[in-house]
């Protein structure tokens, strides 16, 4: 497939990513990943660093494997069956498909939230608890209270259901439960936070809420995020990564990939010539 | 000519129409320039169904009503005791004339029932005549009348599509008349019993023991026959209690390794074999009841030193665990996967372990849903026959100890009703009594269980 | 908004902690994953041991054991009018022909208690055997013959081992003398284990050893064949009509409702019902295949509706606006393109139904296919009985040889409905590589 596929317009897909896939300070950096569902390959040979501290966006046309990359990243992967990856993806000097790892406390630290949202049908300080309890984060009962309070503080939540803590969390607006599923999130103290188009399913006052609030947990995680937005991408990260066709074509500083793209797959992409 | 050659004749002539119709039809558009409205078989059908149609439903009134009339008529022959008597005389009397019918005879007959037998071998004679006539007049004046209105412009196809709607109708309409009908059997049987022992003393009666109803009629004494229900509904609850517990944590967990652990590949060989258990005749379960599991309790009981009966409900209720097994699985199997995947993703993205997901998260969404599934399987241990039948016992002991022998409902149903039974005797009516609390039971567990999956439903949809 | 600021919990801090916490949860998904395993073993170790029980008894009972004797057919003794018929036949000695033949293979024993025992070797049926197959080789009158005849239930299940030496003799169902009298003929290669004819072509009896299945068979078919011309026509009209041009009204909603209901009604109830409306209100009798088949196909009835409107819901929409589109009437694009795709899956649901009819027992038992019937039936009007009332009946008797006889019986059974489910898994193979 991706082999009779590697013209796009006349336009041919370079064998080795351009730009800088190398940061000073990573908090993981994969290298050489492949991805095959079965058959086919759907990640084909991508390398890239992500940094501390830093939002880094994925984006690309659908099926291009940005979901798929970002979900090797805490090895979501794993539930699918026919999925297989090689390569080494390593956090902290840790290849996390070593089978030393344990895949438990990898997703406690490397965090994730849904396209669309997706709270436990339990009530909101329950859907907030639920990492702390199965982890056991909390000592006591005060403990748990004060993480799902400062969660859902720091969810730019907790003024708004503060009140109605024991409703469903199902009970919520669309951008609430995803703010909601952020706070989940947050709740387990992650490094990483993996955000797979966490605003497509929102209206854009909602979007506009979660994008200031990713704005703000930049300081303290590291946030991956898959977006169909281009504007997003361009209000919300630090670096930008372009993949097309299962290859991470290029990545580098949000404002040089928006305005002055290496290759033209790029150009095109954020041009909107297809996507 | 009998009922069966009556109605192939029937069958031959509206062919014949068919032949016609479709011929003259096939003329009609051969011949002149018009345009034939519908296609010629359509005309043929149309022909063939006005002169079949009619007369079948003549055949029938006739043949269903002829022997209510003789019935009624046949009161006239009996004297003046019989008709005087309450309902068992006269229902002893007709079995008498029928006896006589069909030339089975014990003994001396009476001269009115001689008579009477022998005027309804007449009116029968006569009914025969005049079904031939009259169902073979209707047959050909009806196809007649439908072969006459054949022309260009008749839309015959209209007409075929009609009738044929109406039959599709009449079909739906077959499952609202076996509910009727099994209501009304089971409805007026019922109160006929209530007539004869007061409603209270059946359902809060806490002895079962109709068995001494001959001899109160014969006035040897022994006892009076008791009609209270609750021992039978306390033995039935019994076994489908010890059912449930065997076979709700094996289905669940079955359902559970099968939805969320199991590779497609096991889950494609186990899936099938446990419907297996599904597809198994009851009576293979009471067989394998009887003859394996209650001798093994039995002697399994006996060497720790418990008392345990032959026809324990301890092996009635394990053998129909087994046989419920499946049905728990497969139900809850389909209610696990309609667990939206997104809530699984949110659990592992947090990282729960499989376990943890399942047990926090999607069991309890998947809640309605099981319990649903587990009153179904109640609903089914209630209604279960054979299995009771051939491994429980018949007495009725008030008892709560899986090692007794206790009866339940569809066994004593059985009990009462296989064989020859006098219709009017309160212990043939109390079988029927029992039959309507079953269907009350069963239909309001089926009613809930639907509520519950029509919520669970709304949830996800 | 309260002024607290809570101190978030440090990375490195919560990482610990999953640390900590992760052999026991590792522990728990243990001890979760083996309680799966171990109920799928368990429901899969019940279906083994209802087979292996079934099966170790009924293969046994597809045999039983024969002693073959040399019979003079002697035509002045077995058929004294000499007009070789059915009824010239049963004015003929057979039995004494058998004991005779039977006594020579024991060395003529004397004596009353002697020869008693050795009547008591083979089956009361014989008799009728050799009649019948006199019936059959009439050329052979006047010869000598080697018949085998079924030994006696008591001497069966002695031969299978399953009556000891060891016990008294007073304990025993056969005597020393008896025994004397097997052994003597197995020394002489007269006995022999083979497949039962009586199983398979014999009708029902109380003597373990000559009852069969044949007229349950028979009636079993013939209860079918009426329950399939009923519930068929019926729940592919019902289907149709719901499915395709019921308008939505309360009328609909009531059918539909029925049929869920019907679905959840026990099945003796629908026992109960036909005994009150066609045995009891219209006056028909009791036993026959008839009522039992149209009991049986309203039980169906909802399994072969619920089937058949999932086949005709997965009829493509497009292919009916293609035949609206071309003019056909609404009955016509029904009966040309809906029905004649939807059948396979139609088909499939009515199999599984039979099935479950076939396998039905509590609401026959209600309407009197419980009865004793000796004769295998001719038609759907005359008293029959069918498989699965068969083995309720036969086990109830005593006798230990039944019990083999009826797990023949259950194989037999099971054998149905395993090739009529996977006629249907075969059908729906097919259906889906249509499409």
């Amino acid at each position: 497939m991706v082999q009779n596929t590697n013209q796009v317009e006349g336009r041919a897909v370079p064998e080795k990513t351009l730009g800088e896939i190398q940061v000073d300070n990573p908090r993981m950096s994969a290298r050489n990943v492949n991805v095959f569902y079965g058959e086919k390959q759907a990640i084909d040979n991508i390398s890239l660093d992500i940094g501390m501290s830093q939002v880094i966006s994925f984006i690309g046309p659908s099926g291009c494997g940005k979901s798929t990359f970002l979900r090797c990243l805490n090895r979501m992967n794993d539930t699918i069956d026919i999925c297989k990856v090689d390569g080494e993806i390593k956090i902290d000097h840790q290849n996390i498909y070593d089978p030393a790892i344990d895949v438990v406390s990898l997703r406690a630290r490397v965090g994730m939230v849904f396209q669309k949202p997706n709270p436990f049908p339990k009530s909101i300080f329950d859907n907030i608890a639920y990492g702390p309890r199965i982890h056991g984060l909390a000592a006591s009962k005060v403990e748990l209270d004060q993480i799902v309070e400062s969660s859902l503080q720091r969810a730019g939540l907790w003024e708004e259901v503060k009140d109605r803590l024991d409703q469903p969390g199902t009970g919520l607006s669309g951008g609430q439960q995803q703010r909601l599923c952020i706070a989940r999130a947050i709740a387990v103290s992650p490094e990483v936070i993996l955000m797979d188009e966490p605003c497509s399913a929102l209206d854009p006052i909602a979007t506009a809420k979660v994008e200031e609030l990713i704005h703000e947990l930049r300081e303290q995680y590291t946030i991956v995020i898959v977006t169909h937005s281009m504007q997003q991408a361009a209000r919300i990260s630090d670096r930008t990564a372009y993949f097309h066709l299962g290859k991470l074509v290029e990545v580098g500083d949000t404002k040089q990939v928006f305005t002055n793209p290496r290759h033209e797959l790029t150009q095109d992409y954020i041009t909107g010539r297809f996507g | 000519m009998s009922f069966t050659n009556l109605m192939l004749t029937v069958l031959v002539i509206s062919a014949l129409y068919f032949i016609a119709g479709q011929r003259v039809a096939r003329a009609l558009r051969s011949n002149n320039a018009g345009k034939l409205h519908s296609l010629p078989h359509y005309h043929g059908v149309w022909a063939a169904v006005t002169s079949a149609l009619p007369a079948l439903f003549v055949l029938l009134t006739i043949l269903i009503g002829k022997d209510l009339l003789f019935q009624f008529w046949a009161r006239d022959y009996f004297p003046e005791d019989v008709m005087n008597g309450d309902t068992v005389d006269r229902a002893i009397a007709l079995a008498k004339v029928s006896n006589v019918i069909n030339g089975i005879s014990f003994g001396e007959v009476e001269p009115w029932v001689q008579a009477a037998g022998d005027a309804w071998i007449r009116w029968d004679a006569n009914a025969i005549v005049v079904a031939n006539s009259l169902v073979l007049a209707v047959s050909l004046v009806g196809g007649l009348l439908g072969y006459r209105r054949i022309n260009l412009a008749f839309r015959s196809r209209n007409y075929v599509e009609r009738i044929l709607t109406w039959m599709l109708i009449g079909s739906s309409l077959v499952a609202i008349l076996t509910t009727i009908g099994i209501v009304l059997s089971v409805l007026f049987e019922s109160i006929r019993f209530f007539k004869l022992i007061p409603p209270q003393d059946f359902l809060f009666g806490l002895e079962w023991n109709p068995q001494f109803e001959g001899a109160e009629r014969a006035g040897s004494g022994g006892g009076t026959a008791t009609y209270g229900m609750v021992p039978m509904f306390v033995g039935t609850f019994l076994i489908s209690a010890i059912a449930l517990t065997v076979a709700i944590p094996i289905g669940l967990f079955s359902a559970i390794y099968l939805a969320e652990y199991a590779t497609p590949r096991i889950r494609g060989i186990v899936k099938p074999l446990l419907e297996i258990l599904a597809g198994v005749p009851t009576v293979v379960y009471g067989f394998f009841a009887a003859l394996t599991v209650a001798p093994f309790v039995k002697s399994v009981g006996e060497s720790m030193g418990l008392e345990v009966a032959s026809e324990s409900a301890l092996a009635a209720g394990l053998v129909m665990g087994v046989m419920i097994i499946p049905f728990i699985s497969s139900l809850s199997d389909d209610v696990i996967n309609a667990v939206p995947q997104s809530l699984r993703d949110a659990a592992y993205g947090l990282g729960s372990t499989r376990s943890e997901a399942v047990r926090q998260v999607v069991l309890p969404a998947a809640l309605p849903g099981i319990v649903a599934a587990v009153i179904l399987a109640v609903s089914r241990a209630v209604g279960e026959t054979m299995i009771v039948v051939m491994a429980a016992g018949l007495a009725a002991n008030l008892s709560f100890n899986p090692l007794d022998a206790v009866t339940t409902v569809t066994s004593q149903i059985v009990t009462i009703l296989v064989g020859d039974q006098e219709f009017e005797s309160a212990k043939t009516l109390s079988a029927f009594a029992l039959a309507l609390m079953l269907i009350i039971t069963t239909l309001a567990l089926n009613y809930f269980a639907l509520q519950i999956v029509k919520k669970y439903r709304e949830q996800y949809d | 908004m309260t002024d607290r600021t809570y101190q978030r919990l440090d990375p490195q801090q919560a990482a610990e902690r999953v640390k900590a916490s992760i052999n026991l949860r590792k522990r728990k998904e243990t001890r979760f994953l083996w309680l799966g395993k171990t109920a799928v073993a368990i429901a899969l170790g019940f279906l083994v041991l209802l087979f292996a029980g079934i099966l170790s008894k009924g293969i046994p009972g597809l045999f039983q054991y024969y002693v073959t004797l040399d019979v003079r057919l002697d035509a002045r003794q077995l058929d004294p009018s000499g007009q070789m018929t059915v009824e010239s036949l049963a004015g003929g000695d057979f039995d004494g022909a058998i004991l005779t033949s039977l006594y020579e293979a024991l060395g003529n024993p004397e004596g009353r208690k002697e020869k008693r025992e050795a009547r008591r070797l083979i089956s009361s049926g014989s008799s009728q055997r050799l009649m019948n197959y006199v019936l059959d080789n009439p050329e052979q009158l006047e010869s000598m013959v080697s018949i085998q005849f079924a030994v006696d239930d008591d001497v069966d299940t002695f031969l299978r081992g399953l009556i000891s030496r060891e016990t008294p003799e007073a304990d025993r169902r056969i005597s020393d003398q008896l025994i004397g009298y097997i052994d003597a003929l197995e020394a002489e290669g007269r006995i022999s284990y083979e497949i039962s004819d009586y199983l398979f072509f014999g009708s029902a009896s109380r003597d373990a050893e000559m009852a069969g299945i044949r007229g349950a068979l028979v009636g079993s078919i013939l209860t079918l064949l009426v329950c399939i011309v009923i519930a068929f026509p019926l729940g592919v009209a019902t289907a149709v009509y719901l499915e395709e041009m019921a308008p939505k009204n309360r009328l609909t909603e009531i059918i539909e409702i029925n049929i869920n209901n019907l679905a959840a009604v026990p099945s003796v109830v629908f026992g109960i019902m036909g005994l009150a409306i066609f045995i009891v209100a219209f006056g028909m009798p009791r036993s026959i295949p008839l009522v039992g088949g149209i009991v049986l196909a309203l039980m169906t009835l909802p399994t072969i509706i619920i089937s058949s409107r999932a086949a005709i819901r997965a009829v493509p929409p497009s292919i009916r606006d293609a035949a609206l589109g071309v003019g056909a009437s609404k009955m016509q694009t029904i009966m040309h393109h809906v029905l004649p795709l939807a059948m396979p899956g139609m088909l499939t649901g009515t199999i599984i139904g039979m099935a479950q009819a076939l396998g039905e027992t509590a609401p026959l038992l209600m309407i009197g296919m419980v009865a004793f019937i000796v004769d295998v039936p001719g038609g759907v009007t005359d008293p029959g009985t069918v498989l699965p009332v068969q083995i309720f009946m036969w086990a109830d008797f005593a006798e230990r040889m039944f019990v083999q006889k009826t797990s023949a019986a259950i194989i037999v059974l099971l054998a149905f409905l395993i090739s009529m489910n996977a006629a249907a898994i075969l059908l729906r193979k097919k259906l889906e590589r249509r499409w």
